[in-house]
């Protein structure tokens, strides 16, 4: 994989991180509010992974990660999205696992080791999150307010993937293939997030101490 | 006082060859920083220890990629190496080649004694739902399979909450990864 698409499923995985810890302390659950913590943690902890693996042993991952402006991101729309309500978060989490899971699949067979052997560690967590979300789905699949909230992010979703990995998604999906809502472009939430993400790395450039 | 005494120094002295076996033995006294009942080397995270010329280079693997201890685990293997009297690089591997069924089974057993089910063995494919709600998962406090999967996720990212019918008691599954 080369290194944008490399570095837009870190930014993928660090922002959708954040995102998916907004529901801690308020998720509507309390096995919900250690869930979402808990994968948050584990995305953050991919994107980490994975900006190290760019930057390599003497490289700094964490400006990589943080002293980006918001346009240089490479995230995909979806998972800068602000979202507020339980069906449409749900959608997220699901419509991502199952764009992710073909994505990681493919980066398992990357020629290069190091790349593969990462995507491999991935993925073994990933399985977790995976069964979070189909459990949600089984569960919602028929409720009104889950499937329009599945049909809105349905382009966003199509923006994961590259071209060639998305026929799989529509098959897995069941929904018609649409114009996809790409990475490239950002959403206005984006900025938003970005002004909190990086707060304390702008307001303590050398470093800070805890 | 003499000649022991002297004897007992040495090996402290920055250095002094330092043997592949001492590493790991200093090595074994350093806890999980999460669960403290079981040590680094049982938990299996230690990969491999090449001593050269006073220079230990220790292969670590985090059990969870977003595992917070990370950090601390890492200073901890160093500090046991610079006490050795040796120059300490710990490299952080992040491939697949680390697996639940690398624990030692001392430490599945420190595991089991301090109420954490030792995790089930990895299989080839990853786990399903419906393989985590059966009924085969002992409970560390009576043995009773009749357990049953109260939330996938639990206080770190490498456990599992679960609740045992037969004695009432919730208890934390160590995730198979």
């Amino acid at each position: 994989m080369n290194e944008q698409a490399l570095l837009g499923l870190a930014d993928d995985e660090l922002v959708l991180g954040w995102r998916d810890s907004e529901w801690t302390g308020i998720a509507p659950l309390l096995e919900e509010d250690v869930a979402f913590s808990s994968i948050a943690q584990n995305e953050i902890g991919h994107a980490r992974a994975v900006y190290e693996l760019i930057v390599g042993a003497d490289g700094d991952a964490d400006a990589l990660a943080l002293d980006r402006e918001p346009e240089e991101y490479r995230c995909a729309p979806l998972v800068e999205l602000h979202l507020l309500d339980w069906a449409h978060t749900i959608a997220r989490r699901w419509l991502y696992e199952v764009a992710d899971e073909i994505r990681i699949t493919a980066l398992k067979e990357d020629p290069d080791a190091a790349t593969a052997g990462l995507a491999a560690k991935i993925d073994r967590e990933e399985a977790y999150h995976r069964m979070h979300a189909e459990m949600w789905h089984e569960r919602l699949r028929e409720e009104p307010c889950f499937r329009q909230a599945v049909e809105e992010l349905w382009p966003y979703a199509l923006g994961v993937l590259p071209a060639e990995l998305r026929g799989e998604l529509v098959e897995r999906v069941g929904l018609v293939e649409v114009e996809p809502i790409d990475r490239g472009g950002h959403t206005e939430e984006l900025a938003l997030l970005w002004e909190e993400m990086t707060m304390v790395r702008r307001s303590a450039p050398s470093g800070a101490q805890w | 006082m003499g000649g022991d005494d002297d004897g007992a120094a040495l090996g402290a002295v920055r250095g002094a060859v330092v043997a592949e076996a001492q590493v790991w033995e200093a090595l074994k006294e350093i806890p999980d920083p999460e669960i403290p009942v079981v040590s680094l080397v049982e938990l299996g995270v230690i990969r491999a220890v090449d001593v050269h010329d006073g220079h230990v280079r220790i292969e670590f693997t985090p059990t969870f990629l977003g595992c917070p201890a990370l950090e601390v685990m890492k200073r901890a293997m160093e500090e046991k190496v610079a006490e050795l009297g040796a120059e300490p690089e710990v490299d952080v591997v992040t491939d697949d080649s680390w697996s639940t069924d690398r624990i030692t089974p001392q430490g599945r057993e420190k595991l089991r004694a301090a109420g954490f089910a030792p995790p089930a063995p990895r299989e080839a494919a990853a786990p399903k739902l419906v393989q985590l709600q059966a009924s085969v998962f002992r409970c560390p406090y009576c043995g009773s399979t009749e357990t049953r999967l109260e939330n996938i996720f639990g206080p770190t990212p490498c456990r599992s909450l679960r609740y045992c019918e037969s004695c009432r008691q919730p208890f934390e599954q160590f995730k198979t990864i």
